[in-house]
């Protein structure tokens, strides 16, 4: 009984979690462009979708930004991560601070901030400085999942290799890098995902030029909404879901 | 897989470096306002690519227009945001040789006070502001500012989140200029504003939400534009647009050239396209605003010169007024006093 | 189609990072002894030094001076009274005669309690709803947990700000829900322009926030813990009290962390949601920015804004002193 009851409440949690997706998947289909009538099933936004070069751009701004961002962030963030182990307790300290801090600003403070830093020094905001902006809120991300698992290592099994005759070098690529692999890509897949997401922080670093989608969303959110929108978010949807179930498969079989 | 993957890493990141060559304008305009196809149609003829990009409010524009000095080589803004830029030396003088079709101006709008000579803007549309609204919710005749305060329409009425427009018309149904500089003049229309909010009358400050959200019935009243009327009537019958007797604003919306702009020819070019009648026409029907283009009025003949809500009627006009700039520090009053309006629970 | 122009001396600066990069890598590779790898972490050093703490210098900087760039603290007296600036100019129009028209403007304090305020509700509401999912989550007895996180997470894969105006077309009067209400035979409802559509929208946003630092740290431990408890004579609710609920505070930490500060300063949520009828913090500072283009009176609301949270986390840690609270991860 009691375990019913639990199941019903977090269906209902769930519910509330998901009815305005659906709500957002079925307009997509709605032939006509209101919000509130329907007015017969179509594909047509779909078709217009693929039409519409601001979406198109926006699209591979916001997929290229990620990706990108997602890259250095993960080379920069790991190596800080494997440079903040090996440091003495007290500059430790000082970096995990440094870290930390961009958690505890809120995300219209850092936008701003590095909207005023691109002001001041006469950078021209648009594609590249969005990028930057990204990279920023994303390395200490991947420091904070790669760290931990470096801390879980065994500190014997990296001596080891060294009196085993490698270099540290070898010993690096080939025992450190390996052991914190789950770490690495928790952190690469978590910048991905807020830098595919973000809206704040782009909104600030970039010009009405380069627009990704959430900006881009946001200003046609006041005129009312295209439906190809929905469409839009619709497909990536469903990829991204397709992609997880590929994902679970495939650790689901390796575990076997 | 792995080779897969750093192909396509590699294609994303010379992708946008290789696309920098072609001859470009960037144009920066309200939302909506312009119909799209006119912009393909500019580049099949001329092979210029036209980056669009969408403002607000005017006050958006500038701000952004300064904060990224060189990004936009033409732009929409309002009469009053003209008069200011160009005595913020923002603009850069428009060179006629490039732009044949100006002499379409209809008389008008030739030569006006925000820009006396016409050196730095061509209009573009212009229209009016004033009350739509639902027919079916709204019986009485709609001819004076004094409905927006009735408490009839409690929590029917939408206005425009735009402090020059609603505070103008406050002034207006008070008896002053809407470009007043008399401190107690505004401090009664902050006051009646308030009085606004705080009887419940208003359902939401919005700009461009308004038109769709009164197509759907979601008010009895609403505070607009003309040619967001029009378009809202066009989609709605029961939908009516009037301009009160104490007079309203009447506005312009021009084309000019930010001083440190890239492309100035191929902007030039683009004024001198929107400019030619038929693409004028174009722009017209789709978002609905009056045209300023002789040649286009010719075109369109009596659906337009007959329809109201588009082609103001004289005696209307004659109530009317346009915005003047205010200097910064007196602005601060009126943006201090629409704070406070918007800050009232 | 998309500008990547840069000014020289960017070029010059994004050379120097990656030839350092490149010559520390080399380095370690001739060297058989290798670079101490704590240098490692240089090129992030340096990163954040440029990208994190010069942009908030900066904001310190336009704080506490004027459009001349020289010092002054009137941008903070515009926080304390937002007419300062007016009233200033309707002494020196009118005189003596003004004094009637001077008032102080409550504006920006106003808003900025009524934001606290509204984060604090959700948050609030966010705990309530969260915790006891969370704890259904971990329970090993329904062995639900990992799928349900992904449950959870999907839902954030959509744009945030479509998921908002999802809302728009369910609340509005002529929404679903309206409709649905029409259609059963009952009078509408009015659910949008007010703070309470407004905080529907945030803790929709905020609450997977809620659950996963919770979830996690709950999941983690080790559930012998209560099975102990029970064999020493705990009923269940004694076990939830005594043993589950002090273990998964350093999650409750990181949930309330991860709510607050950004509720404190959403700004697209009560625009859609509030129909302009309700400012919050995070608005007001935009606007100032973007609307009136006036930096220094923005950039003094932002460190206000920016210090009161500090002082809000650091009361928080002190309840978690080990920061063992885990994030999404």
């Amino acid at each position: 009984m009691i375990k019913f009851l639990k199941r019903c409440y977090l269906g209902i949690i769930l519910v509330f979690l998901y009815v305005p997706i659906g709500v957002l998947i079925v307009q997509s289909f709605n032939a006509g462009k209101s919000r509130a009538k329907w007015e017969g099933f179509s594909f047509r936004w779909y078709v217009e979708l693929f039409q519409d070069t601001r979406i198109m751009n926006a699209l591979y701004v916001t997929l290229s930004i990620a990706v990108l961002a997602m890259i250095v962030a993960t080379v920069l963030g790991t190596l800080a991560a494997i440079g903040i182990y090996s440091m003495k307790k007290r500059p430790q300290a000082v970096m995990m601070t440094l870290t930390n801090l961009p958690n505890t600003m809120p995300d219209i403070v850092t936008g701003i901030s590095l909207m005023l830093l691109f002001l001041f020094t006469k950078v021209e905001r648009g594609y590249v400085t969005m990028l930057l902006a990204h990279i920023t809120f994303d390395v200490p991300y991947v420091i904070l999942s790669v760290l931990p698992k470096l801390k879980q290592m065994n500190k014997h099994t990296y001596e080891a290799a060294l009196d085993l005759g490698a270099t540290p070098t070898y010993a690096l690529t080939h025992v450190i890098i390996p052991e914190c692999k789950q770490g690495i890509i928790t952190g690469a897949m978590l910048a991905f995902t807020l830098s595919l997401d973000d809206f704040t922080i782009s909104y600030f670093t970039t010009s009405p030029l380069v627009q990704n989608l959430s900006t881009l969303i946001y200003s046609a959110a006041r005129k009312g909404i295209e439906p190809s929108l929905n469409a839009l978010s619709a497909l990536m949807f469903v990829s991204l879901l397709v992609l997880l179930l590929i994902v679970n498969r495939r650790t689901a079989e390796s575990k076997e | 897989m792995k080779k897969f993957l750093i192909a396509v890493c590699v294609l994303f990141m010379l992708l946008p470096a290789c696309a920098l060559a072609d001859e470009v304008v960037n144009v920066f305009n309200w939302e909506d306002y312009i119909d799209e196809s006119v912009l393909e149609m500019f580049t099949e003829e001329t092979g210029i690519k036209v980056n669009y990009m969408n403002f607000t409010t005017c006050e958006d524009m500038i701000v952004q227009v300064e904060a990224n000095p060189g990004a936009f080589d033409l732009c929409f803004p309002s009469d009053y945001i003209i008069e200011r830029m160009i005595k913020k030396d923002m603009l850069a003088e428009l060179n006629y040789a490039n732009i044949p079709n100006a002499s379409q101006t209809i008389p008008y709008l030739q030569n006006p006070a925000y820009d006396p000579e016409q050196k730095y803007s061509i209009p573009y549309l212009w229209g009016t502001v004033g009350i739509l609204y639902n027919t079916t919710m709204v019986d009485e005749p709609v001819d004076s500012w004094s409905i927006m305060w009735n408490q009839k329409y409690a929590n029917n009425v939408f206005m425009l989140d735009s402090i020059r427009d609603s505070m103008g018309v406050t002034l207006k149904y008070l008896g002053h200029s809407m470009n007043t500089q008399d401190i107690p003049a505004i401090m009664s229309a902050k006051q009646k504003l308030i009085e606004q909010k705080q009887s419940g009358v208003v359902k939401a400050y919005q700009v461009d939400e308004t038109k769709d959200k009164m197509v759907a019935g979601e008010a009895a009243l609403a505070l607009v534009w003309s040619g967001d009327a029009q378009y809202a009537i066009d989609l709605n019958a029961d939908l009516a647009y009037a301009v009160p007797q104490e007079g309203s604003n009447v506005w312009v919306d021009g084309m000019v050239i930010p001083k440190d702009a890239k492309n100035k020819e191929n902007a030039e070019k683009l004024i001198n396209f929107l400019c030619r009648p038929e693409i004028a026409v174009m722009n017209c029907e789709y978002v609905r605003y009056a045209c300023p283009n002789a040649g286009a009025i010719e075109l369109m003949g009596e659906a337009y010169t007959s329809n109201p809500v588009q082609n103001a009627p004289e005696e209307i006009l004659a109530k009317c007024e346009f915005f003047n700039d205010i200097e910064p520090a007196f602005l601060s009053i009126y943006e201090a006093m629409w704070m406070e309006v918007k800050n009232t629970k | 189609m998309i500008d990547m122009s840069l000014p020289w001396w960017g070029w010059v600066l994004m050379g120097a990072g990656l030839a350092f990069f490149l010559l520390l890598i080399i380095v370690s590779i001739r060297r058989n002894h290798g670079v101490k790898r704590s240098l490692f972490a240089s090129p992030y050093t340096l990163w954040m030094i440029i990208f994190t703490i010069l942009p908030v210098v900066l904001i310190g900087y336009y704080a506490f001076t004027d459009t001349n760039g020289a010092f002054t603290l009137n941008n903070f007296r515009n926080f304390w009274d937002s007419n300062y600036e007016s009233n200033k100019v309707i002494m020196q129009a009118m005189g003596e005669a003004g004094a009637a028209y001077v008032s102080r403007g409550t504006v920006n304090v106003d808003t900025l309690v009524y934001s606290l305020w509204m984060a604090f509700k959700c948050t609030v509401i966010c705990l309530l709803l969260g915790y006891p999912a969370a704890l259904f989550m971990a329970d090993r007895n329904m062995k639900l947990g990992p799928t349900l996180v992904v449950l959870f997470i999907i839902p954030m894969w959509m744009n945030f700000l479509l998921r908002t105006i999802a809302w728009m077309s369910l609340l509005e009067d002529s929404g679903l829900i309206n409709t649905l209400l029409k259609w059963l035979g009952f009078s509408g409802v009015q659910l949008m322009y007010n703070s309470n559509a407004v905080l529907l929208g945030m803790v929709y946003n905020f609450l997977p926030f809620m659950v996963f630092p919770i979830y996690t740290v709950l999941n983690k431990m080790d559930f012998r813990l209560s099975e102990a408890a029970a064999d020493l004579g705990c009923n269940s609710y004694q076990t939830l009290y005594k043993v589950i609920m002090p273990l998964s505070v350093p999650g409750v930490i990181s949930g309330i962390t991860m709510v607050f500060m950004p509720s404190v300063t959403t700004f697209f949520i009560p625009r859609m949601l509030g129909g302009g009828n309700t400012m919050m913090f995070g608005d007001l500072i935009e606007s100032k920015f973007l609307v009136e283009g006036n930096w220094n009176v923005g950039s003094a609301l932002s460190l206000i804004m920016m210090v009161l949270i500090l002082i809000s986390l650091s009361i928080l840690r002190k309840a978690d002193p080990n920061g063992e609270g885990g994030g999404i991860a």
